[in-house]
């Protein structure tokens, strides 16, 4: 067997060495490396009241209440799984609308209720022009028009 | 591959493909912006900020792509002892980071009026600023054991081993947002189709070749001027010598 026959052999073994480690960690990492909690999550393994999490998912549609005050607003979030009832008091980003995806930090008080003390809109995946999604834009006046 | 190497041999292929691969990636990558900026609709609810996409994406290929080609150096620097090898992971190393760097920048921008923060310590920018890190080590450790001269301008083992082992973090960036509950939106082109519609897709195609184009005009400048450094390194020694 020629030396670099040898190198190779070692080169890929301690590759593939490394990859298994790589692979081990991240899915020893699974739960510690999320960004958020899921609805599903937090009714499969129970999150006490309190404790700071970020909780994850859709809006649902039909929930998002405003009150009098002008900044709080209350609304349901839910992975398909479970739905969580929360709440928040202050500026939402632009993009945090029903059925669109949000990403709450804050906790959870004694009746279940999510504290939110900030809000993120995710984004997903789809990217299309306005058209298509039956709404208009107006260039010069800047509004966006819903076609009904 | 051991045709090449001769530096001669691959000076010969270099000298005019570094002009062609600058000049026409310029050009493909002008074009895909000023298309993305100007031809495009807005995206229904991103609004203007989906144009950073055109930069964001090429950007984050690059420095993916980059340690990627670290890392098929180190090997072959490793196994083959190829003497360009060395070469062409320093040669990568720059502007492998600048590229990730940009990817960060861009991405934290974007991010701001979309997600409503500008950075999140979410699986998919962890794991980026992690490879921004592996670069700046990689381009210290090279270097620190950059030999000149007779050397060829190669980088020590242990740096060679470092790329290897850093390319551990590649398919980490790749599947962080499927592994993971984060921030950042999972894989919009897979390979089931894209979920971009193509009214917005279509220039990324030409910045995403134009910027890999100029990404290799670029390494092929650094691996000369590294070879030329060489040369006037070995011209002096031997001066010296008398």
């Amino acid at each position: 067997m020629k030396a670099k026959h040898q190198r190779l052999i070692l080169a890929l073994v301690a590759l593939a060495a490394l990859i298994g480690a790589g692979l081990l960690a991240a899915s020893a990492l699974k739960d510690e490396a999320a960004y958020f909690y899921a609805p599903g999550d937090v009714k499969a393994k129970g999150v006490e009241p309190g404790k700071a999490i970020r909780l994850g998912g859709m809006v649902v549609k039909g929930s998002l209440k405003r009150a009098a005050d002008g900044v709080t607003m209350s609304f349901d979030v839910t992975d398909g799984k479970a739905t969580v009832p929360a709440t928040f008091s202050g500026i939402a980003p632009d993009l945090f609308k029903e059925g669109s995806g949000v990403v709450a930090e804050g906790s959870f008080d004694a009746k279940g209720t999510f504290i939110a003390t900030n809000l993120l809109a995710k984004h997903d995946e789809r990217y299309m022009p306005r058209e298509l999604e039956g709404m208009s834009y107006n260039e010069t006046t800047r509004v966006l028009q819903v076609d009904q | 591959m051991h045709r090449f190497a001769n530096p001669a041999r691959f000076l010969k292929i270099a000298r005019p493909l570094t002009g062609w691969l600058f000049w026409s990636g310029l050009v493909l990558l002008l074009a895909g912006c000023a298309c993305g900026l100007f031809l495009t609709p807005a995206d229904y609810l991103q609004g203007q900020t989906v144009r950073i996409l055109y930069i964001h994406v090429p950007a984050a290929w690059l420095g993916m792509a980059g340690w990627t080609g670290i890392a098929v150096s180190a090997l072959m620097q490793l196994v083959w002892r190829h003497p360009l090898a060395a070469v062409a992971g320093r040669a990568i190393a720059a502007p492998g980071a600048l590229f990730t760097a940009i990817c960060l920048a861009t991405g934290s921008i974007w991010g701001r009026p979309t997600w409503g923060t500008w950075w999140e310590w979410d699986g998919r920018m962890t794991s980026m600023l992690v490879l921004l890190f592996l670069y700046l080590g990689y381009i210290a450790l090279a270097n620190a054991s950059a030999r000149q001269g007779a050397g060829q301008g190669g980088v020590s083992n242990v740096t060679a081993i470092f790329g290897l082992v850093g390319a551990i973090n590649i398919p980490i960036i790749n599947r962080s947002v499927v592994w993971w509950n984060s921030l950042h939106q999972g894989p919009s082109i897979t390979l089931r189709g894209s979920s971009i519609d193509m009214a917005l897709l279509w220039p990324l195609g030409l910045t995403l070749l134009g910027f890999s184009l100029w990404f290799g005009a670029i390494v092929l400048m650094r691996m000369r001027a590294i070879l030329a450094q060489n040369k006037v390194e070995a011209r002096m020694q031997r001066l010296a010598r008398g």
